[in-house]
């Protein structure tokens, strides 16, 4: 490790938004740190994103092999090692973390493992991960990337054995025969999907009145419909009072919200998932005037907190909490800060992918928001059932759902439940983003027979010309 | 072999026409040059030639509809030939769905796909194509509308523009040339286009109308009531009048230059003129007008000019627009060669273009090409009113009418004729000394109008 003691830039957090910040910065000639004071890649390398969709690609293939005879496949005694599942997760967190560690090596940045606290005057002060005191080190710009964190709600505390949060969710030792998940979030369902395909008796309890809340509603309403058929049990409108271990399981007292009488359920474990909280504790961040307000650090329109020469960029400035989001505010600040006059990022066109069976994917407004600020809008939908490459695949129904302004088509949001959406979104967000209307969109051809032609035939459905319905 | 028969620029500035009238039928032989149709475009009614030999075989378009520059209007092809296909393309056409529709399901071979691009291109097509090259104005309409339209001549290099840019730029009638682009690599977006039709479009050459207007202060005099008012809206002609004067207006540094004369001399030898012709015709006052303005610009050529950015061009003849009103507006038929011409002569010829100008009968090559103006509100009462300059010209003369005055002869004062003319000048190519030169030579004509006749 370098004993250097003066950087230009010091990025605090290695996460999707840490560590890009740090290449960014180097990369455009600036002397840059990173400090982490766990794994490298942050959550989403090590805890959420990848592992997640390494947890969700074993229980998909599991349940293509229950399926196998439906597609003319011979498969006898189908079953599932839970523990190697988890380690398959881990294995490729743990490779993919050593490939940032090789990313900040390739680009000079210097990578100090410890607890970062911010001493004001564009000083650091690190508590050293490996116990060997404390290094203090100075920089003309701090980038504070220090991600969030699982909260919790009152009356449900937290014991990492019972009542878990994602963390230990994706590494718990044994499958858990039931599993109660707070919160319908894209968390929520996504980990009620896991489990659900693993064979897990899953209960989703959720505040508001349909799941994935954040959704467009017909999509909430598909998911539900999928979910009920999967047999996850969905307590929309529900609200946990309260969570109590019992035994060798937790004991969750489940109230309607709008009134009612009150049920008692026992399950094995209980996750919460009911959003996430900064990380803004114990960095000094009070200390050097940045502002912190419900849990996010504040920053003005550049990233820039109150804090002169301190940017804050990822889930610690608060929502959308979602690594590309983090990583494309991390490149703008890295650039500002080299004095670039990086584009603004395009915060109405951030696309939203949950990984749940079926797959959620978003970008822009549902027609809700678009009602609720008096855009007139075309909305046209296709479902995925007719198209040839959704038979061939056997896959899940589903549906795209596209918003378009009426008066000139420009696309006002995009929204789909099925297969591949959350890869087929990344069209209609350069739609969005490069303003893309419909007349454009209906003309590219799409390939056939593929997904993506859902998209256009719901394009076309809007101006009243879709073929293949 | 048939194809599909497209709108043709039939006025240089036009956009779309209204088909007035279809002056052959389906089944009717055509050869090059027979007149099908009249158009409404925002110049006149035109004709509507043909260029090419057959049947017509389907008329695309009602009359009384209004259609956009190369959108198909007729299909015309060999006697009995199956025209099924091209219809329906027609139709894909302009319904704005063209390639979209014809979308290959599965049953498409390669062999369907070459055939279908080696297959020769219908004009059309091609202009398609070309606008699509020109991704700048209009290329892409968007909306509900296919680009059928070729787009306006580039006049510099490629325009980068979203798609939904490009599609407000054609609904705010702004010119994204000029418009300066704050999305990635320069492109021009979405917010770009509005702060322009907010700004103004102020560095939008062509159509500026819509940025003209101040839609704040439209709203704010809008009465409540709507049986209060009523709003027609703008007829071709009234949509070319409004983007031309306004940016006459706004972009040619106009000076003003006034003189009055004793019209007395000119009044007499009208007077006389007429009882020459006697039966044959009759010569106004105007007529006398045109032919001395015409002559004063062989006399001071330096006014018979325009100014083309870079250089002034001085036009060697001299060809005068007499601006006419016709309901819902005004055109200005040319004069050619009007210091060339007799009196009666030119005479004649003002009112055989008057007359078909207020039938919108005229041709495009005789409203185009004038290098002054003579406005004339004389014959309305109006003693004096200054013109906005008809660009690329570099003047235009306001005459107001005849009125009884006293003036001042050899010391006396006595009844005299008084006519004001007032010259308005481009001074970017006539400067207040020159344009004072030019108008008293203009009054020496018409004070001695025998002149004329020389």
């Amino acid at each position: 490790m370098s004993d250097k003691t003066n950087y230009q830039v010091a990025v605090i957090g290695s996460g999707p938004g840490g560590y890009v910040a740090a290449i960014r910065a180097a990369q455009l000639g600036l002397d840059t740190v990173c400090i982490e004071r766990a794994e490298l890649g942050g959550i989403c390398l090590n805890w959420g994103c990848i592992p997640t969709k390494a947890l969700l690609r074993s229980a998909e293939i599991l349940e293509l092999f229950h399926r196998a005879k439906e597609f003319g496949l011979k498969v006898e005694n189908v079953s599932h090692d839970f523990a190697a599942i988890v380690k398959r997760s881990r294995d490729i967190s743990n490779k993919i973390n050593k490939g940032v560690g090789f990313l900040l090596r390739k680009n000079n940045i210097d990578h100090i493992a410890g607890s970062a606290r911010l001493a004001g005057g564009g000083k650091i002060e690190i508590e050293l991960t490996d116990g060997s005191g404390k290094r203090t080190i100075s920089a003309d710009h701090i980038i504070v990337g220090t991600g969030a964190r699982a909260k919790s709600l009152p009356g449900v505390e937290l014991d990492d054995k019972h009542i878990i949060e994602y963390r230990r969710a994706m590494t718990l030792p044994e499958q858990p025969k039931s599993l109660l998940v707070i919160g319908a979030g894209a968390i929520g369902v996504e980990f009620a999907s896991f489990y659900r395909a693993l064979g897990t008796e899953v209960t989703i309890v959720e505040y508001l009145d349909r799941v994935v809340p954040n959704e467009d509603e017909e999509i909430s309403a598909e998911l539900a419909r999928a979910y009920k058929k999967r047999g996850i049990k969905l307590m929309t409108g529900h609200g946990v009072k309260s969570a109590t271990p019992k035994g060798d399981g937790v004991e969750v007292v489940i109230e309607p919200k709008d009134g009612g009488e009150a049920v008692t359920l026992s399950v094995e474990k209980v996750l919460v998932a009911v959003g996430v909280t900064g990380n803004v504790e114990d960095i000094g961040l009070e200390d050097i005037g940045v502002e912190v307000e419900r849990g996010f650090i504040k920053v003005d329109e550049n990233l820039r907190t109150a804090a002169e020469g301190v940017y804050a960029i990822g889930d610690v400035i608060g929502p959308p909490a979602l690594a590309h989001v983090a990583s494309a505010e991390a490149v703008f600040a890295a650039e500002h800060i080299a004095g670039q006059n990086p584009h603004p990022i395009p915060y109405d066109a951030i696309p939203a992918c949950t990984y749940c069976h079926p797959e959620i994917a978003s970008v822009g407004l549902t027609e809700a928001q678009a009602k609720a600020e008096d855009i007139e809008i075309k909305v046209g939908r296709f479902p995925f059932r007719p198209l040839g490459k959704t038979m061939a695949a056997g896959e899940y129904p589903g549906q795209v759902k596209l918003i378009w302004r009426a008066d000139n088509g420009a696309l006002v949001g995009a929204h789909m439940i099925g297969p591949a959406v959350t890869d087929l979104i990344a069209e209609m967000t350069l739609a969005k983003t490069t303003e893309v209307n419909a007349d454009s969109l209906i003309y590219t051809v799409h390939a056939h027979p593929t997904f993506a032609e859902a998209i256009k035939e719901a394009a076309e459905d809007a101006y009243g010309h879709a073929i293949h319905i | 072999m048939a194809q599909i028969i497209g709108l043709p620029k039939l006025s240089p500035t036009m956009e779309e026409g209204v088909l007035v009238k279809w002056t052959k039928q389906e089944g009717d032989t055509i050869e090059p040059g027979d007149l099908i149709a009249e158009v409404e475009t925002d110049k006149a009614n035109m004709d509507f030639n043909i260029e090419d030999d057959g049947v017509i075989l389907k008329l695309l378009v009602d009359e009384g509809a209004t259609v956009k520059l190369g959108a198909p209007v007729a299909i015309i092809g060999e006697s009995g030939e199956d025209i099924a296909d091209l219809i329906a393309e027609a139709e894909a056409q302009a319904s704005g769905k063209g390639g979209g529709d014809q979308q290959a399901a599965d049953g498409v071979t390669p062999i369907d796909k070459a055939s279908k691009k080696s297959e020769p291109v219908n004009p059309l097509r091609r202009i398609e194509k070309d606008s699509a090259k020109d991704s700048g104005k209009g290329g892409d309409k968007g909306g509900d509308k296919r680009p059928a339209a070729p787009a306006p001549a580039s006049q510099g290099g490629r325009i980068l523009a979203s798609p939904l840019a490009k599609t407000l730029a054609v609904e705010l009638d702004i010119s994204l040339r000029g418009v300066e682009g704050s999305g990635p690599g320069g492109r021009i977006v979405e917010r770009d286009v509005r702060a322009a039709a907010e700004s103004g479009g102020a560095r939008a050459q062509g159509p500026a109308l819509a940025s003209g207007v101040d839609q704040a202060a439209i709203d704010a005099q809008t009465p409540e009531n709507p049986d209060d008012y009523s709003d027609e809206p703008l007829s071709n002609m009234r949509k070319r009048i409004a983007q031309r004067l306004t940016a006459a207006k706004q972009s040619i540094p106009h000076i003003y230059l006034t003189r009055s004369f004793e019209a007395s001399a000119l009044l007499a030898y009208r007077k006389r003129l007429n009882e020459l012709m006697g039966d044959r015709g009759k010569i106004s006052v105007n007529d006398l007008i045109i032919k001395a303005v015409a002559v004063a610009l062989r006399r001071v050529p330096e006014c018979n000019a325009a100014f083309i950015g870079d250089a002034i061009r001085a036009h060697k003849r001299i060809h005068v627009g007499v601006a006419v009103a016709i309901p819902d507006g005004l055109v200005t038929p040319v004069v050619r060669d009007a210091d060339q011409k007799g009196i009666g002569a030119i005479g004649a010829e003002i009112r055989d273009l008057a007359g078909r100008a207020r039938d919108r009968r005229l041709k495009v090559h005789e409203i185009q090409g004038s290098t002054f103006t003579v406005s004339n509100l004389g014959m309305f009462g109006i003693d004096h009113f200054e013109a906005i300059i008809n660009p690329p010209e570099a003047g235009i003369l306001a005459v107001g009418t005849v009125s009884d005055q006293p003036v001042v002869k050899a010391g006396k004062v006595v009844a005299g004729k008084v006519m004001r003319l007032t010259m308005s000048c481009d001074h970017r190519v006539i400067d207040g000394a020159l344009g004072a030169r030019y108008l008293s030579e203009l009054v020496e004509l018409l004070e001695n109008p025998d002149a004329l006749a020389l």
